[in-house]
């Protein structure tokens, strides 16, 4: 090599990318507004016909006046309450019940199956089954979202806990630590960032369940709402409904966010 | 406190894994055991510190432990086994808090233990910053927290680099004047086995027994890297696990 004068110098190319997730947060956001405008112009070209989608800038047109007349609220906020009751219930009750199976052979070797039944079933076809329980207003509501929280949170559960690392389990015998010591500080921590992913899966299954319960007699709430404007062929109304669904998607995964960056600072 | 092993065998299913052990470990010294991979030697720690049961024999407390001592039998892993979402004080106060220890008492042990493996000024860390070597001093220290009769430890260095090994048995044996330990130090690196340990178990391969014991009467603070003795020790050490390496070779060509 070096009896060659006039060798070509360049620089190893960099074949290093990819392949590491970063956050690029306004990218996101860029994929909407390009979306949007793109439908706007295409709306006001007339290429896309305004009975296929509506013009965004109609949608926002009805958002604002839904807010003005104070309605968004009140359908808004019962649709929170139903969502926060429900999905509280069926993922806490997911958690335990799915904790427990991850500890106990008995209760794995009894429950997984059950789960596996109940998984598959909409739970959408059990509402008049609910409402003969729980009666037409709020608790059949909440009981449809928390029965479609509760199984795949129970899901997600038990294989986190499975996934602990053993080896940290036996250090804690090792230590001759108690039972409760070992559950509390060792395996639900190891468990947690299964859970918590688990839990973006449970909670968006819960907006769909809420909408769900919310078509079948309610007055108010974000499933009404929809409901009512798709019955009149108003899309205009529906989108705004549909968006506000997708607003309420986007918070609660950017609610876990803010939760797994709290809990799992820990991770590399 | 010694401890005894009295004819130990072990078998998983069909697989006879170690048979008829008999050993004294006798209080404040460091016994090595060495061994072709597969021999037993992590089932064997195991087995003395009560996380599986033998399938024959026993494991016997000879005396009692130190009447401080937390936890007599302390294993210290190769993997460290330190919880990624504790920092470094409070892996070791999650064990000293489990033994009901106010935080008064909790707090003088660690800065106690974090001073001897020189940790102090990271007592704040959490695992992922920190790097091998010193992942394991933060798993020695938590060992010596609960003040044990005898420390088990499984291939403690293995997972680190040729210097910060170098680095650590130093730390171990500076550990060990300080305070004379006792400890069952398995690993399949002869170098650390001739540094460290009073006596050198070797086991033969599957199914482990004991194929010699040898003792080093040379005192740990004495010996340094390439000394002749040790040396010598060393490769004698290496002759026997050639040849149940090659014998185990032979019996795969076999089969
Ligand atoms: N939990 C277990 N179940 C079945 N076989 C095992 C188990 N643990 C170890 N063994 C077997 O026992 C033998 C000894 O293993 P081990 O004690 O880990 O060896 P070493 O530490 O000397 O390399 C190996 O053949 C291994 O496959
Ligand atoms: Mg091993």
């Amino acid at each position: 090599m070096s009896d060659a004068k006039q060798q070509t110098a360049r620089t190893v190319e960099f074949r290093g990318g990819g392949f590491t997730p970063q956050s690029k947060r306004w990218i996101g956001l860029v994929t909407f507004i390009v979306l949007i405008i793109g439908v706007e112009i295409g709306t006001r070209m007339g290429f896309i016909s305004n009975l296929t989608v509506p013009r965004p800038s109609d949608v926002f047109a009805t958002f604002v006046e839904l807010w003005n007349s104070g309605l968004l609220w009140k359908h808004l906020l019962p649709s929170v309450i139903r969502l926060v009751i429900g999905a509280s219930i069926g993922a806490s009750f997911g958690i335990c019940v799915g904790v427990m199976i991850g500890l106990f052979s008995l209760v794995r070797a009894g429950l997984v199956p059950l789960v596996a039944a109940i998984f598959p079933i909409p739970k959408i076809a059990l509402l008049p089954l609910f409402v003969i329980w729980f009666g037409i207003d709020e608790m059949s509501k909440y009981a449809l979202i928390a029965f479609g929280t509760f199984t795949p949170t129970v899901v997600a559960t038990y294989g986190a806990v499975d996934n602990v690392d053993r080896s940290l389990i036996r250090m804690g015998q090792s230590f001759s630590l108690s039972w409760s010591t070992i559950v509390s500080k060792i395996v639900l921590p190891g468990a947690m960032p299964g859970i918590l992913s688990g839990l973006r899966i449970s909670l968006a299954i819960a907006i769909i369940l809420l909408v769900a319960a919310e078509m079948l007699g309610a007055e108010y709430g974000i499933g009404a709402y929809i409901l009512e404007a798709g019955s009149l062929y108003d899309l205009e109304r529906l989108f705004v409904g549909v968006v506000i669904l997708s607003i309420m998607g986007v918070c609660v995964s950017a609610l876990i966010s803010i939760v797994e960056k709290r809990l799992l600072m820990w991770r590399i | 406190m010694d401890l005894r092993l009295e004819n130990i065998g072990h078998s998983y299913g069909s697989i006879e894994v170690m048979e008829g052990i008999n050993l004294d470990i006798p209080a404040g010294k460091i016994v090595c055991i060495v061994g072709p991979s597969g021999c037993g030697k992590s089932t064997l720690l195991r087995l003395i510190g009560g996380l599986e049961e033998p399938t024959i024999g026993r494991v016997l407390q000879v005396g009692e432990p130190p009447s401080d001592s937390l936890n007599p039998l302390t294993y210290i892993f190769q993997d460290f086994a330190l919880l990624p979402w504790r920092t470094v004080e409070n892996n070791i106060s999650l064990i000293l808090k489990d033994y009901g220890l106010s935080d008064v008492e909790a707090e003088a042990i660690i800065s106690d233990v974090l001073s001897r493996t020189k940790l102090t000024d990271f007592r704040k860390a959490l695992p992922k910053q920190l790097s091998g070597g010193m992942k394991q001093r933060v798993a020695i220290s938590r060992a010596l927290a609960v003040n044990p009769a005898v420390m088990l430890m499984d291939e403690p260095l293995s997972a680190l680099d040729s210097q910060t090994r170098e680095l650590l048995i130093d730390d171990l044996i500076n550990l060990w004047k300080r305070k004379p330990f006792t400890a069952i130090y398995v690993t399949h690196n002869l170098n650390e086995a001739v540094r460290l340990g009073h006596s050198i178990v070797v086991l033969s391969r599957r199914p482990g027994k004991i194929r010699e014991i040898i003792e080093i009467v040379k005192p740990l603070a004495e010996r340094g890297l390439g000394d002749a003795d040790l040396d010598a020790k060393q490769k004698h050490l290496w002759n026997l696990m050639r040849e149940e390496a090659m014998a185990a070779d032979q019996e795969l060509i076999d089969v």
